[in-house]
């Protein structure tokens, strides 16, 4: 193989190398999410309530511990399951009972969901539970909603002072 | 795996072939992927501390810091930010080829797991490298990668908090996480730099810079490439409306499709359980390890030729143990000894003149001993007839030597065919027992045993020592580094071979007979 034969190929290996590094570095590109569509995003930590009541401890009990350890009240430190539901137009689109974190399950509890829905007007309710009862949300919150094409549409939950927020 | 290894080296070889022929075997860059490994590494190193410079680290800012260093300085900083990305993609490529050619080649086995072992956090930490990168520029992309990585962290049960929060929507996002992925992306190349060092420390001067030649050549490649089609940002990060639609950077991106198809955790099972698989690959299946080099004192006398030629720095030169008047005497480690007896084929003492019964030499393979490959030599050469004999030394590493055999024709594979001295060249040949020379191994770029070919080249050009001695003709030796895909054409080689040492005659020494003696 004649010399020039060697550059022109390495040439050729350099130009191919260098269109393989510079193609596949940002193409072809990738859909994430369908452009015609919008993004409704829940995504809340919230600590439900307490599982047990407090109880008052007896003066006997009391005089049991270590000094430093005395307080009047004995609290039980896991948390109840949150239940949250998304309604969209009257449609469920999200029901889940969440557990608390932690190993003594008592952490806060975590959602996090991602519908693709299709743009346009929808009547949104998003509730929760926190509380032992029964029947009913401790927290629920409606709004009309205008979704536009590839929009973030955020449902988060603060407790204080707000209950949900709309995003 | 042994079947698969093979027939994956045997492809290699094709592909190898046709770079041999465009680069030479001394530039092809197969056979320099971790020299050039390092290389794009330092360029990315010397790109990323210029755009650091310019780079706003905080997360309202950054973004217009990298438009700046685009479109404003796009004569300096613009070009690093593109030799930055395609140097970075460029490591990706070699390394995946690197890890295939390794595993190819089987070089990963016993002492030499430790490339491997150490090869596989190198992985996660160029990946880790590459994905905080473009986290960083704020863009479209940065969004996604936020999002999709937080989210995908978050599937496993260490974080106590939701870590995806931090850039669920623009009111809310901060830049507390944002200064720990530029902390990280500082932090984590240095750590790979780190492993990258380790990595090397069982090789003797480890290839970690290309031939001249290729450096420039991928230096100029990586600038015209800057230069015509820049690295660009995808429009400033938006919390308020989703990347529904990104341009992915899929040497450094590709898991990230997954994570919209099958659930995080699976994926981080996928390659929790690829990577303990990649660092069983050394013992599947387990084989019983060769015996080492060991040292006879009473035949080495410290000259060090086994130091200086060992691939693996497992032999090094100690103060004597005995009552010789030599001041060293050479150690081997066990543990990092290949067998590879290239250690042999270079101490003084191991050459065929010597009386068979002394032949040991100062050091040795115990089960492919100098002794026996003298034996083997003799019993092949002299059952040998007709015109142009010729002996066939090739390496366990190479293609079979059987099916070359003939009446003419003899074989003798060796650990490597460095460990044959160039005193056995000179013995057969000067002694009639055959009337030429023949070697062959593993492809002349690259032996299985890193170093074995160079040095032979050189023993036998008298660049080395032990080197073949002058009366040697050179014409009565032949080489072919034909590896294990070209058995046709050493077959070819060797009839044109034969039919020059034909025209040759026999050999007649130049020198008179008694000056036999080998040092
Ligand atoms: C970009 C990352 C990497 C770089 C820069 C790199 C660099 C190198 C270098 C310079 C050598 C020495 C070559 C020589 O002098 O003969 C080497 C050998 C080796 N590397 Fe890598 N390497 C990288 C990644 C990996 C990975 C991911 C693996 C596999 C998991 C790996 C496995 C090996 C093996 C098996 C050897 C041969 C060891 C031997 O010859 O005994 N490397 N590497
Ligand atoms: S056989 Fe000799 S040259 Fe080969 S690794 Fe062992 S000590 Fe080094
Ligand atoms: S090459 Fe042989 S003589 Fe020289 S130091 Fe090594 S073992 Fe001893």
């Amino acid at each position: 193989m004649t010399k020039s034969w060697q550059i022109l190929l390495q040439c050729l290996a350099y130009v191919a190398f260098a269109v393989v590094v510079g193609y596949f570095s940002s193409a072809p590109a990738y859909v994430h999410l369908d452009p015609n569509k919008a993004l409704i995003k829940l995504s809340l930590s919230h600590a439900g309530q307490l599982k047990g009541e407090c109880r008052r401890l007896t003066q006997e009990e009391l005089e049991k511990l270590a000094p430093n350890m005395r307080r009047p009240l004995d609290c039980p430190r896991e948390r109840l399951p949150l239940l949250v539901e998304l309604i969209l137009d009257g449609n469920l689109l999200y029901r889940e009972l969440l557990p608390p974190t932690g190993l003594a399950s008592d952490g806060a509890s975590v959602a996090y969901a991602r519908f693709a829905v299709e743009p346009g007007s929808y009547q949104l309710i998003a509730r929760l539970r926190d509380s032992n009862r029964e029947q009913g949300f401790d927290y629920e919150h409606g709004a009309h909603i205008e979704l536009r094409p590839q929009q973030n549409f955020v449902v988060d939950f603060r407790a204080e002072p707000e209950g949900f927020i709309f995003k | 795996m042994t079947a698969l290894r093979r027939f994956a080296r045997a492809n290699l070889e094709h592909i190898e072939g046709v770079f041999d022929r465009a680069f030479g075997p001394a530039w092809n860059p197969l056979y320099q992927l971790g020299a050039l490994g390092w290389f794009f590494y330092w360029v990315v190193a010397v790109s990323g501390i210029y755009l650091f410079i310019f780079f706003d680290t905080g997360i309202t800012d950054a973004y217009e810091s990298v438009e700046y260093i685009t479109n404003v300085q796009w004569y300096a900083a613009g070009v690093m930010r593109s030799l930055h990305r395609y140097a970075s993609d460029a490591m990706v490529i070699v390394m995946m080829v690197h890890l295939i050619r390794e595993f190819a080649m089987g070089r990963y086995r016993g002492p030499r797991s430790f490339a491997w072992i150490t090869g596989v956090p190198i992985l996660w930490f160029i990946y880790a490298s590459g994905i905080t990168g473009y986290w960083l520029v704020w863009d479209k992309l940065a969004q996604y990668v936020a999002i999709a990585t937080t989210e995908w962290l978050d599937t496993l049960p260490i974080f106590g908090e939701a870590i995806a929060r931090n850039f669920l929507h623009e009111t809310t996002l901060s830049s507390r996480f944002f200064s720990l992925m530029v902390f990280i992306h500082i932090a984590v190349p240095l750590i790979l730099l780190f492993i990258m060092w380790i990595h090397i420390q069982r090789h003797s001067s480890p290839k970690v810079n290309p031939p001249r030649g290729l450096a420039v050549g991928t230096l100029i490649m990586l600038m015209v490439l800057s230069f015509a089609y820049p690295a660009t940002s995808q429009g400033p990060a938006d919390l308020n409306v989703v990347a529904a639609v990104v341009d992915l950077d899929w040497f450094y991106l590709p898991a990230y499709p997954f994570l919209d198809m099958i659930p995080g955790i699976t994926l981080w099972a996928v390659f929790g359980i690829g990577t303990v698989v990649l660092l069983l690959v050394p013992w599947l299946p387990p084989t019983r390890r060769q015996a080492v080099a060991t040292v006879d004192l009473d035949n080495c006398n410290g000259c060090g030729r086994c130091v200086d030629d060992c691939p693996f720095s497992a032999v090094s030169m100690q103060p004597r143990t005995d009552d010789k008047p030599f001041a060293q005497e050479a150690v081997v480690d066990a543990n990092l000894c290949t067998s590879c007896g290239i250690c042999a084929g270079a101490c003084p003492t191991a050459t065929p003149f010597r009386r068979a019964s002394a032949l040991t030499p100062g050091i040795d393979l115990p089960n492919s001993s100098i002794r026996d490959l003298r034996d083997r030599t003799l019993s092949a050469a002299d059952q040998l007839s007709g015109d142009a004999r010729v002996i066939v030394y090739g390496c366990r590493a190479g293609v079979n030597l059987d099916a070359l055999q003939g009446p003419s024709i003899a074989t003798l594979c060796a650990p490597c065919t460095a460990t044959v001295p160039p005193s056995f060249l000179d013995f057969v040949i000067s002694r009639h027992h055959v009337d030429g020379v023949f070697l062959t191994g593993c492809r002349e770029g690259d032996c299985f045993n890193r170093q074995g070919i160079r040095w032979v080249q050189q023993r036998i050009a008298g660049q080395r020592d032990p080197y073949l001695r002058t009366r040697v003709p050179r014409e009565r030796i032949a080489k072919l580094w034909a590896g294990v895909a070209g058995p046709q054409q050493l077959a070819d080689e060797l009839d044109a071979f034969r039919n020059r040492l034909r025209g040759l005659g026999a050999f007649r020494k130049a020198a008179p007979k008694q000056n036999d003696h080998h040092g």
